[in-house]
C-alpha cells in the first residue's frame, strides 16, 4: 500500500477495522458474546482481559482462523467476509503469533517469502524479497539479516521476522498476540519502540496482551474484555492501571503480595554442582549452586528454556541428574531406581509443576482421584489391598472447601475446571502435605487474577509456617512480589542471586540476558546477541 | 461436564451402531436374494432358541470374554494389544502340557493348574513385545502383531515335531485324559434340574471368564495398580511426575493382558477340543480388539459385547448351515459389526454428541456455568 492511501484514510476517518455484534461459542461456552470495537487508524489499540477472557478467539475470527456465528468485519469501512487467512492477507491484516510459526533451518529471507513465493522458481522471488526487504528495514527500522538462519537469531530478532513477513505481505493492520510472553525486558522495549515506529509511518496496531504496564506505555486506546465481553473502551491517556485491572476482573484486586519479612532458618534444600544433560545429549543444567532455608522463597527468574525447568524436574524426581542435592541434609538419589516421584515425596518434598495441565494432572481424572495423584500410595487412602476412595473423597471434600475450589464437586474431571480452579486442586493436594520445601513452578499461569492473589497468599502462609518454598516463574512481577531471594538463571547457570528488596526489574532484565557485570551499560544488541548464542533454547514450549 | 449424559454413552453409541451394521447387512442379504427377516429369525433360534444354541454361544461368548479382557487391560494403560491371537495360542500349549505331561487327580486341580500355565504362558509371550517397548520404544502394536505369526509358526513346529503322538497324520497332540475333562454347563446345572443340552460346548471355564470380569473390575478401579495403570494410559508425563514407572506399568499391563489371553486356552483347547489342535483359536484374538472397543473397556461392557459377538458367531453358523448365503457373507456380516462398534466409534458419536448439545441449548437458554476456557 502506498503512503497516500494511508493519508486518504486517516483524512475521511473510517476505522481500520470495525466489528459489529461478533459472538463466537463453542459448544456451550461463549467465548465471544456481541463484541463491537472500532479500531483507528494510525493508532496502537490495546486489547487487554484475563487467560480465557476470549481475546486470542476475536483476533482468530478476524485473522480467519475461527467463523463467527454472527457480527460483520468492516475493513476501512467496507464490509468485508474474512473465511480463511489468505482472505485476511488480501485485506492487509498481518499476525505475529505468541509462538512463531518460523522454520528455524530457514533463512531469514526464505521464510519472508514462505507462502509468498512468486514463481515456480525461487530465485528471482528470493532478489525480490530481497530489495523489498532492504526498504522495509529502513522506512521501519527493521534491521535483520536476511541470510541468517532462523536458528541462530534471538527470539526479539524472529519476532522481527515475523513482523517484517506481515509487512513483506503489505500488511497495514498488525496483530500482536501476546508478543512479550518470550522476551526479556529490554527486547520488549525494543519490540515498543518498533511499534511507536510503525504507528508514526500510519500502520494500525493491535496489541493484545494481559499485562498492564504494557497497555499503559504504549497504547492510544485500550479495550478490556471479560468472559467473552467488551466491557470497555477507553483513551489510554485516561485510564489507570487500577482502572483496568478492576475492568478485567470486575471488582477492585491487590497487585503487590503483602507479606511480613521473612524470619529464615536452617537450610533445607542445599545443591551443589547439579548438572542435567538432556535426552538429546544437550547440557541444560551446567552447575548449579543455590540454597533454600525453611522460612524462605527463593524465586528463580529467567527467560523460559534456559533450564529452569530440568531443575524442577530433576530437584521433583523425574529427570536424572549429576552432583549433590540435599533435603534437611539427606543426599537425594539422583540418578538410581531411588530417584523418582515417590521417593522425593518421602523426603518431605511437594512438587507444582510448570504445567499442571500436563503433569500436575489427570485431565480425565476426577477431582478426588487428582487428589491422591502422587500420594496414591499413603497407607490412610488403603483399605487393605484396596484404595479407600470414600477416604479420599471425604479428604478432597475438606481441600477443595478450605482451598475454595469452585464447583466444589470432587466428581467433576479435572478437564472441566477452569485453569485457576485445576490449579488450586493441585495446590490444596501439595501444600496441605505439609512439605519441608514445596517445588512451584509457575503458580500463575493460565490463571485469572482473583486466583493469583490467593495463589499467592498460599504460598507467602506456607513461607510463614517455617517452611522452604523454590519458586519458578518466568513472570518477573510475580518473582519481585513473592520471593526473599532472587536467582536469575541463564543457559543452565545460576547468574546470579540477589535480595528481592535490593533489587529491581532492571538488574534481574539484565542478568537474564547472561550480562553479570549489571553496572555497565549495555546495548540492545549486546543482550540479542548474547541471548542468540545461549545454549538453551530460549522460546522453548515449556 | 461430559457432553453426552453416561446412558447415553454406553447404551445408545452401541446400540445405534449395531443398528446401523444389521441395516446395510439387511442390504447385503436382499442383495444376493435372500430375506432378511427370515435370516434374523434364523439366527436368533439357532443362537437362542435352544440350550443347544445358548451353549455355543456361551462358549464362544467365553473365549471373547477372555480376549476382549485382554485387550482392555492394555487399553488403560494406553497399550494396544494386537497379539492376542498367538497369546492365547501359547496359553494353548501351556494348558496341553499342563494337561500331558502331569496325572492330576480331579479336574478342578487340573483346572487351576492348566489356567495357571496358561496365564504363564500367555504373559511370557506378551512380555516380550511389552520389554522392547518399555525399554528400547519398539511399538508395542507392530511387534504384538509380529508375535502372532511368530506364535502361530512355534506352535506349529511343536504340534508337527514334538507334540504329535507317534504315527498320527494330525498336527495335534494327543487326546487328554479322563481325569481333565473339565464339566461342561449340562453336568453344572442337571443338579439343579436345570435341563440343557449335552452337546454344546460350554463349559465352567464361562464361569472363570465371569470371575476374570469381575477381577479385573476390581483390578483397574478399586486397586492403587489399576489407578496407576490408568494414570500411565491418561498421560505418561503426568505419570512421571508422581513417581509412577512407565516401564512397570507397561510391562505389568502387558502380562496381565497376556495372561488373560492365554487362560481362553481352558476353554477352547481343554474344555472343548480336549487336545491342542493347528489354530484352535480360531480368530478369538481379533475378535477381542471389537470386544473391548464396543464395551468400552469396562468388563461389564467386555461381558456383554462377549456375548453379543458369541451370538453372531453361532447365528452366523446356523446360517451357513440352513441357507443359501454363503459363509463368505455371513464373516462379512460379522466384519460389518465389529467396523460399526468399533472402528466407526466416532461416525455415531459426533452427531449424537451435536443433538445432545443442541437438546441441552434448548433447554437452558443461557448457560452461565462456564465449563471450559474458551481456546486461547
Amino acid at each position: 500500500m502506498s503512503t497516500a492511501t494511508h493519508t486518504e484514510r486517516q483524512e475521511t476517518a473510517a476505522p481500520a477495522i470495525e466489528l459489529k455484534g461478533i459472538s463466537k461459542a463453542f459448544g456451550p461456552v461463549q467465548a465471544n458474546k456481541d463484541i463491537s470495537i472500532r479500531v483507528m487508524p494510525g493508532t496502537i489499540h490495546g486489547i487487554i482481559g484475563e487467560n480465557g477472557a476470549g481475546k486470542s478467539t476475536l483476533m482468530s475470527i478476524l485473522y480467519g482462523f475461527y467463523k463467527a456465528d454472527k457480527g460483520d468485519i468492516f475493513i476501512a469501512g467496507k464490509k468485508t467476509d474474512i473465511p480463511d487467512s489468505q482472505a485476511a492477507i488480501a485485506a492487509g491484516i498481518g499476525m505475529v503469533f505468541q509462538h512463531f510459526k518460523l522454520v528455524e533451518n530457514f533463512t531469514v529471507l526464505e521464510n519472508i517469502i514462505l507462502g509468498a513465493e512468486d514463481g515456480r522458481l525461487l530465485k528471482p522471488s528470493l532478489a525480490k524479497a530481497r530489495k523489498s526487504l532492504m526498504k522495509l528495514a529502513d522506512d521501519y527500522g527493521l534491521k535483520v539479516d536476511p541470510d541468517a538462519l532462523v536458528q541462530d537469531i534471538g527470539v526479539g530478532m524472529q519476532q522481527r521476522v515475523e513482523i517484517l513477513k506481515a509487512l513483506y505481505r503489505q500488511a497495514d493492520i498488525l496483530i500482536l498476540d501476546e508478543p512479550t510472553g518470550v522476551l526479556t525486558p529490554a527486547e520488549a522495549d525494543q519490540l515498543f519502540r518498533i511499534l511507536g515506529r510503525l504507528r508514526s509511518e500510519g500502520k494500525t496496531i493491535i496489541l493484545i496482551t494481559h499485562k498492564l504496564r504494557e497497555i499503559m506505555e504504549t497504547t492510544d486506546t485500550v479495550s478490556v474484555m471479560r468472559r467473552g465481553e467488551m466491557t470497555a473502551t477507553v483513551k489510554t491517556a485516561e485510564t489507570s492501571p487500577a482502572e483496568l485491572a478492576e475492568l478485567m476482573v470486575g471488582r477492585k484486586v491487590l497487585l503487590r503480595v503483602d507479606k511480613k519479612p521473612a524470619a529464615p532458618g536452617p537450610v533445607i534444600l542445599d545443591v551443589e554442582g547439579l548438572r542435567v544433560v538432556d535426552d538429546k545429549g544437550v547440557e541444560r543444567l551446567r552447575g548449579i549452586d543455590l540454597q533454600v532455608r525453611a522460612g524462605e522463597i527463593l524465586g528463580v527468574a529467567g527467560v523460559a528454556g534456559n533450564g529452569q525447568s530440568e531443575l524442577l524436574e530433576v530437584l521433583g524426581g523425574y529427570q536424572t541428574g549429576k552432583g549433590s542435592v540435599r533435603v534437611n541434609g539427606t543426599a537425594l538419589d539422583l540418578t538410581g531406581n531411588k530417584s523418582d516421584g515417590q521417593s522425593r515425596r518421602n523426603h518431605g518434598i511437594a512438587h507444582v509443576p510448570e504445567d499442571r495441565q500436563r503433569e500436575g494432572l489427570i485431565m480425565e481424572y476426577q477431582a478426588w482421584e487428582n487428589t491422591a495423584f502422587g500420594y496414591h500410595k499413603d497407607p490412610a487412602y488403603r483399605s487393605g489391598m484396596l484404595m479407600d476412595n470414600a477416604a479420599i473423597k471425604a479428604d478432597t471434600v475438606e481441600k477443595m472447601e478450605r482451598f475454595d475450589v469452585r464447583p466444589p464437586n470432587p466428581k467433576l474431571a479435572a478437564k472441566n475446571f477452569s485453569g485457576g480452579n485445576q490449579q488450586k486442586i493441585v495446590l490444596a493436594r501439595e501444600i496441605e502435605r505439609n512439605p519441608d520445601l514445596l517445588l512451584i513452578g509457575q503458580p500463575t499461569r493460565g490463571v485469572d487474577i482473583g486466583a493469583i492473589e490467593f495463589i499467592h497468599e498460599q504460598i507467602v502462609a506456607l513461607r510463614d509456617q517455617g517452611k522452604a518454598i523454590l519458586l519458578v516463574s518466568v513472570e518477573l512481577e510475580e518473582i519481585l512480589a513473592l520471593s526473599d531471594r532472587v536467582a536469575v538463571m541463564f543457559d543452565g547457570q545460576v547468574m546470579g542471586i540477589r535480595d528481592a528488596s535490593q533489587t529491581d526489574e532492571k538488574e534481574l532484565g539484565l542478568l537474564m540476558a547472561g550480562i553479570t557485570d549489571t553496572d555497565a551499560p549495555h546495548s540492545i544488541e549486546d543482550i540479542e546477541d548474547n541471548l542468540a548464542h545461549a545454549g538453551g533454547d530460549p522460546h522453548k514450549e515449556v | 461436564m461430559d457432553v453426552m449424559p453416561k446412558w447415553a454413552e454406553v447404551v445408545l453409541v452401541p446400540l445405534i451402531s449395531l443398528l446401523l451394521a444389521a441395516i446395510l447387512s439387511a442390504l447385503v442379504i436382499l442383495g444376493i436374494g435372500e430375506d432378511p427377516v427370515a435370516a434374523v429369525k434364523l439366527m436368533v433360534s439357532g443362537a437362542l432358541g435352544s440350550t443347544y444354541g445358548w451353549g455355543y454361544t456361551l462358549y464362544y461368548a467365553t473365549n471373547f470374554m477372555f480376549t476382549g479382557l485382554c485387550v482392555a487391560i492394555a487399553f488403560h494403560a494406553r497399550l494396544f494389544n494386537i497379539g492376542g491371537e498367538g497369546q492365547a495360542m501359547l496359553g494353548g500349549l501351556g494348558v496341553a502340557l499342563a494337561c500331558l505331561y502331569i496325572p492330576w487327580p480331579h479336574w478342578s486341580l487340573a483346572l487351576i493348574g492348566a489356567a495357571a500355565m496358561a496365564a504363564v504362558f500367555g504373559a511370557a509371550w506378551a512380555a516380550i513385545p511389552a520389554f522392547l517397548q518399555a525399554k528400547r520404544g519398539s511399538h508395542i502394536v507392530i511387534t504384538t502383531i509380529m508375535f502372532n505369526f511368530i506364535a502361530a509358526a512355534v506352535l506349529n513346529y511343536i504340534l508337527v515335531n514334538m507334540l504329535r503322538p507317534q504315527g498320527s497324520m494330525d498336527p495335534a497332540t494327543a487326546r487328554f485324559p479322563d481325569a481333565t475333562k473339565l464339566p461342561t454347563l449340562h453336568d453344572i446345572l442337571a443338579p439343579l434340574g436345570i435341563e440343557f443340552s449335552k452337546a454344546a460346548p460350554a463349559n465352567i471355564s464361562l464361569l472363570v471368564a465371569v470371575a476374570a470380569c469381575i477381577f479385573l473390575w476390581v483390578l483397574i478401579w478399586r486397586t492403587r495398580l489399576g489407578y496407576e495403570i490408568r494414570a500411565y494410559g491418561h498421560s505418561e508425563s503426568a505419570a512421571k511426575y508422581a513417581g509412577i514407572s512407565p516401564v512397570k506399568i507397561t510391562m505389568i499391563a502387558m502380562i496381565i493382558s497376556g495372561g488373560l489371553a492365554g487362560m481362553m486356552a481352558i476353554n477352547n483347547v481343554m474344555g472343548e477340543a480336549e487336545r491342542l489342535v493347528l489354530n484352535a483359536t480360531e480368530g478369538a484374538g481379533f475378535i477381542g480388539i471389537a470386544v473391548a472397543l464396543m464395551g468400552r473397556s469396562h468388563p461389564l461392557g467386555v461381558f456383554l459385547a462377549a456375548i453379543l459377538f458369541g451370538f453372531l458367531y453361532q447365528g452366523g453358523a446356523e446360517l451357513a448351515l440352513w441357507t443359501s448365503i454363503p459363509r463368505e457373507l455371513i464373516v462379512v456380516i460379522q466384519a460389518l459389526v465389529i467396523l460399526f462398534t468399533g472402528a466407526l466409534d466416532n461416525m455415531v458419536r459426533m452427531p449424537l454428541e451435536k443433538i445432545f448439545l443442541a437438546l441441552r441449548a434448548a433447554r437452558a437458554p443461557k448457560p452461565e456455568r462456564k465449563p471450559v476456557e474458551p481456546a486461547e
